[in-house]
């Protein structure tokens, strides 16, 4: 698909580089996305313990969707169109929190990434807390 | 004639729910936060607003991909929460003011913003959280709720600038309401955080105080950015401060007086912030 030209030049580069969840990510990510939103009910949460490979095949993840779930990993999701406001959701079937899910995209270990959110404390120009 | 008596702000992470929940507001990691509410807890008391106009992002809660409106407007009864699915309780319904939302809805498209309404509308952990902080233990919520969503979620959003605009349309469509209330204005989400990719865990707490110090005085400062970069400067979800700024837009141009101001690292994976302007 050929770039519009109305956001071709930086908005289009940073949204690439980020990445950022645009329309083409949207689209290739639709049905893990669905899948994700269904979780706001606990019966559906539910029946994906209870079977995974039934609901994903439900919700006809992808190929690629499917193995980034069965093997937990959140930046393969992420690159299937994932988005992490749905994604929460199947993280918190997971038992993964907000740092966990950090922790695992980062590579870092738990204690760094949350020792890592820290720090940023310390670039608070003239320590203005308030 | 109805007043809008000034603009409350905070961030509205789902760990802050968490962290009610289990009683942890004055545990060291905690505390450097909810620090920020007793002043806004006391004004909130002292100046007894009748109606708040929040705006605030849905979380795929309401809103999925189907169908994602830019700038969507509130007109129910009642607004509730609902399982978000990660295991916090279910929040306190909300009442709403049909009646003040379709003045808004009128005047607002009268005005030349294309918004979607909504009879039914679920709010999430980004309206129940602000309340809960606000009011405390309250058995029900004593102020009515007209929600205004913005899309943060799914690119284009839009441009700080349009958001700046739509707040300030919402203040012109309050002025001209004839009723007697008092209305508080709310902008939730933030500050600078990101929660996927490689970047997880990025803050930016320069341009979160450019944002702090400019809201009230210059709001225009913080529409030189598109969406794009704004994401690039505060995170994926840093995003949120569109809420803030479309909310400062409904504060019109009086005068504001900053009665309170809180900025602490790290809530959750977030950069925190709470704000209060009083309008004279
Ligand atoms: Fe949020």
């Amino acid at each position: 698909m050929t770039p519009d030209p109305c956001y071709a030049d930086e908005s289009a580069a940073i949204r690439r580089t980020i990445p950022l969840f645009d329309g083409h990510r949207a689209a290739r990510g639709y049905a893990l996305n669905a899948m994700c939103f269904s979780f706001n009910d606990a019966a559906n949460r539910a029946a994906f313990r209870a079977d995974e490979d039934a609901y994903c095949a439900r919700f006809a993840l992808t190929e690629q969707q499917r193995k980034a779930v069965a093997d937990r990993d959140v930046l393969a999701m992420l690159e299937a169109g994932g988005n992490v406001y749905y994604l929460a959701k199947l993280a918190g079937i997971l038992g993964l929190g907000v740092q966990d899910l950090g922790a695992l995209q980062t590579g870092m270990s738990l204690d760094a990434f949350k020792a890592m959110l820290t720090a940023w404390a310390e670039k608070i120009p003239n320590g203005k807390h308030a | 004639m109805a007043q809008i008596i000034g603009g409350y702000f905070t961030s509205h992470v789902p760990g802050i729910g968490g962290a009610i929940v289990r009683g942890d507001q004055d545990t060291p990691y905690w505390k450097p936060f909810f620090d920020g509410f007793p002043p806004i807890r006391e004004w909130l008391a002292e100046a007894k607003p009748d109606v708040a106009v929040v705006f605030s992002n849905d979380h795929g809660l309401n809103f999925f991909l189907d169908k994602m409106p830019t700038f969507a407007v509130g007109a129910a009864a009642t607004y509730d929460n609902a399982d978000e699915g990660w295991g916090l309780p279910v929040y306190k319904s909300f009442t709403g003011h049909p009646a003040l939302s379709w003045h808004l809805i009128d005047a607002l498209v009268r005005d030349e913003f294309d918004i979607t309404t909504c009879q039914q509308m679920l709010v999430d952990h980004a309206v129940s959280i602000p309340f809960e902080l606000a009011w405390p233990g309250a058995e029900s919520w004593p102020i009515k709720l007209i929600p205004i969503a913005i899309n943060t979620v799914q690119y284009p959003l839009p441009s700080p600038k349009r958001c700046l605009a739509l707040g300030r349309a919402v203040n012109r469509a309050l002025q001209s309401w004839g009723g007697t209330e008092r209305i508080l204005v709310c902008g939730t989400g933030g500050l600078s955080h990101q929660l996927d990719g490689p970047r997880a865990g990025f803050m930016n707490p320069e341009y979160d105080m450019f944002c702090l110090d400019n809201l009230a005085a210059d709001p225009e400062a913080l529409t030189g950015h598109s969406a794009e970069q704004v994401a690039e400067l505060a995170g994926t979800q840093g995003v949120e401060i569109l809420n803030w700024i479309a909310a400062r837009g409904a504060l019109g141009d009086l005068p504001l007086t900053q009665i309170s101001r809180n900025y602490h690292i790290p809530i959750s994976n977030t950069a925190a912030a709470s704000l209060l302007l009083e309008a004279a």
